[in-house]
């Protein structure tokens, strides 16, 4: 896919590196948690990012705000390159992407009221008179679906579900169009994740969004992404929509990945067989060849992967592998 | 069929605080066979670890079991003194929880850990012995380089390794009953794989039982022989895997099966969700726990609690407590 009108964020060989100093005298060590990332997110789309803990989706989508800031690379949000914006520009931009933490019992202030909590941005970014802002927050609490007589409650009175819906609130009172949602349902129960991504996929309906959806869990990835990349030590190994990626998956990683996922239906796993991955995922500091080398059953002993890191080529329409040998590893999949 | 190897009778565990008596386990029985997988299925605050640490006598105050019986080998281990059951803890039962971090001491090694595990049941092991039966489990669950990795601690561990410690504690004096308790969910899904993998080969070779805790229905389709579901304290329907997956005596299961996205299948419509939450459990409905919730209450369900009704389904025992379980199952 080239640049064209229609995509609202571009992100550019976006790299973030943290130096780690172990003391004075030992030498620094350099963890690349975002190692050159490029993608680009259409308007009215829901792009997923996956990946294991550790492989760097978290701070890639910090970069993406700018709520850190990336060591190098670009990311373009409706024709804007943030990194030239100076910070009342950024902040006035930030006021049109939004981002929703995992943990909604650490990211409500506990001595604030809901109404107060929803209010806040609308504060900062100094919108509207006080009966304007409260018309606004009563209208985004109904449209998360809580209730009027919740808006002097504090949020230890809440359920998961319920705060969880107040985080919502949060991002959407401004009226963004770029919503990050990261892990927005991975500290909720089951019965109450099916209610939360149908009111994410309502508001983005209603209200045109476009989401980021960092998340771990494949099956709910696949349910609710349209493109996706996977990650693995801070790279994309593969990049392709919802079905492809799903149905003919090319890289050993989202094979691996996919063949991990216990599927809700007894004896089907033991037909399709399993890979099980080797080992954990590594610190990446310095490297050379693949960084999956070290666990992928096919590159493993092979003298191309020591040596040459893959590029993310295409092989398939929208589908892009990082691969030298992709779709070797295949597992059967309905 | 393998012999009886735990046996829960009416067991009841009340916390009791300032907003109330709850009932996180109400009056629940059940029995194991060695070799067994059990899965035992529940959202947060159903009930699920308390009956856990029922079991195994771990219930701390303001908790407490006020009633019920626990026999395993056909001993009675309920009512035994503290220091009776921590010699059943550790050597018949082995305990794995979600979150090794909490469950490990920080400033001990990871070689003395599983060492005083090891030697706290038995004495006449000496340290060198109990050392190299350390590095043997290690091993054994797969952590590389058992030797050198001894010496180190928990925090140098990563998640998935820890978890692999906790297991390899929990096995060092080969104990007939594991109970795991969301063993896996705060690992990834590669080493996920990599730890259920290893609880199977445990059951298949020295046919330990276990007592999974899990909230992942596919973990419950792919690992265990039977299950059992928990809404309030209660076990609402109990069968084997095979036959949960094909019908659903319970309409809260039914309800829990249909609201996972299922990976193997693309589906785009909104997901079937349970409306409202978990009743409070110092406050629960007078008749069934879960009619608030459920789509098909009838006046009998918000007026009665429904007794268990013992069915049988395609030759497969269901066990279920709804009015209409019975009904449910016939069509």
């Amino acid at each position: 896919m080239s640049r064209d009108q229609a995509s609202l964020l571009q992100v550019e060989a976006l790299e973030k590196r943290f130096v780690i100093r172990r003391g004075p005298w030992s030498r620094p060590l350099v963890i690349r948690a975002v190692d050159g990332v490029s993608f680009q997110v259409a308007r009215g789309e829901t792009f997923g990012l996956v990946g294991e803990s550790g492989c760097g989706k978290s701070t890639l989508a910090r970069c993406l705000l700018r709520l850190i800031e990336p060591t190098a690379g670009r990311v373009i949000f409706d024709g804007v390159d943030l990194g030239r914006l100076r910070p009342p520009e950024m902040r006035a931009l930030r006021r049109r992407m939004q981002i929703v933490f995992q943990d909604p019992f650490a990211s409500l202030d506990p001595r604030m009221s809901i109404a107060q909590i929803v209010e806040e941005p609308l504060f900062v970014h100094g919108i509207g008179s006080r009966e304007e802002r409260q018309a606004q927050v009563d209208a985004t609490l109904e449209l998360v679906g809580i209730e009027a007589t919740y808006r002097d409650r504090r949020p230890h009175e809440l359920s998961g579900g319920q705060r969880q819906r107040i985080a919502i609130a949060r991002a959407l009172v401004l009226r963004p169009e770029l919503v990050v949602l990261d892990e927005p349902i991975s500290a909720l129960d089951v019965s109450i994740q099916a209610q939360v991504l149908n009111l994410l996929r309502d508001l983005q309906e209603q209200l045109g969004l476009t989401y980021v959806f960092i998340v771990h869990d494949l099956a709910i990835a696949e349910y609710f992404c349209d493109r996706l990349a996977v990650l693995y030590l801070g790279a994309v190994m593969e990049l392709a929509g919802r079905e492809e990626l799903f149905r003919r998956p090319l890289h050993p990683y989202t094979n691996a990945l996919l063949s991990g996922v216990p599927i809700p239906e007894p004896g089907r796993r033991r037909r399709q067989g399993r890979i099980i991955l080797e080992g954990e995922v590594p610190v990446l500091t310095d490297h050379r060849g693949c960084r999956f080398r070290s666990r992928c059953p096919v590159g493993k002993d092979r003298e191309r992967c020591a040596e040459v890191e893959p590029r993310l080529e295409e092989r398939g329409p929208g589908h892009r592998v990082a691969c030298h040998f992709p779709g070797e590893l295949v597992t059967a999949r309905p | 069929m393998d012999e009886v190897l735990l046996s829960v009778r009416g067991l009841r565990t009340e916390f009791v605080t300032r907003d109330g008596v709850f009932a996180a386990v109400r009056d629940v029985s059940f029995e194991l066979r060695r070799g067994e997988k059990l899965g035992i299925v529940g959202e947060s605050g159903s009930g699920k670890s308390a009956l856990a640490l029922s079991i195994v006598g771990l219930i701390e105050p303001p908790g407490r079991v006020v009633a019920g019986e626990v026999e395993l080998n056909g001993r009675r281990i309920s009512g035994l003194p503290d220091r009776q059951l921590q010699l059943v803890r550790g050597k018949e039962v082995g305990l794995i929880f979600q979150d090794p971090m909490a469950a490990l001491d920080p400033v001990k090694s990871i070689g003395d850990q599983i060492v005083e595990g090891i030697r706290r049941h038995r004495r006449h092991l000496g340290r060198r012995e109990a050392r190299r039966l350390a590095i043997e489990l290690l091993r054994e669950v797969q952590v590389p380089f058992a030797e050198r990795r001894l010496a180190d601690y928990p925090h140098q561990y990563s998640g998935g390794m820890r978890q692999r410690v906790m297991i390899a504690i929990a096995l060092a004096n080969e104990p007939d009953l594991i109970i795991a308790d969301e063993p896996t969910t705060a690992l990834d899904v590669t080493t996920q794989a990599q730890v259920l993998d290893l609880l199977d080969r445990l059951v298949s070779e020295r046919r330990t039982a276990i007592i999974l805790i899990t909230h992942n229905l596919g973990i419950v389709a792919e690992f265990c022989d039977s299950v059992h579901v928990m809404y309030a304290g209660r076990f609402v329907e109990r069968t084997t895997v095979e036959q949960l997956f094909r019908a659903q005596a319970h309409p809260y299961t039914e309800a829990l099966l249909r609201s996972v996205p299922r990976p193997d299948r693309l589906q785009r419509g909104p997901l079937p969700s349970i409306p409202g939450f978990p009743p409070s459990l110092a406050h629960l409905p007078p008749g069934c726990s879960f009619a608030p919730r459920c789509p098909a209450a009838q006046e009998i369900c918000r007026d009665r609690a429904p007794a268990t009704v013992e069915l049988v389904s395609e030759s497969t025992p269901v066990l279920a407590e709804c009015h209409f379980a019975r009904e449910r199952l016939r069509t």
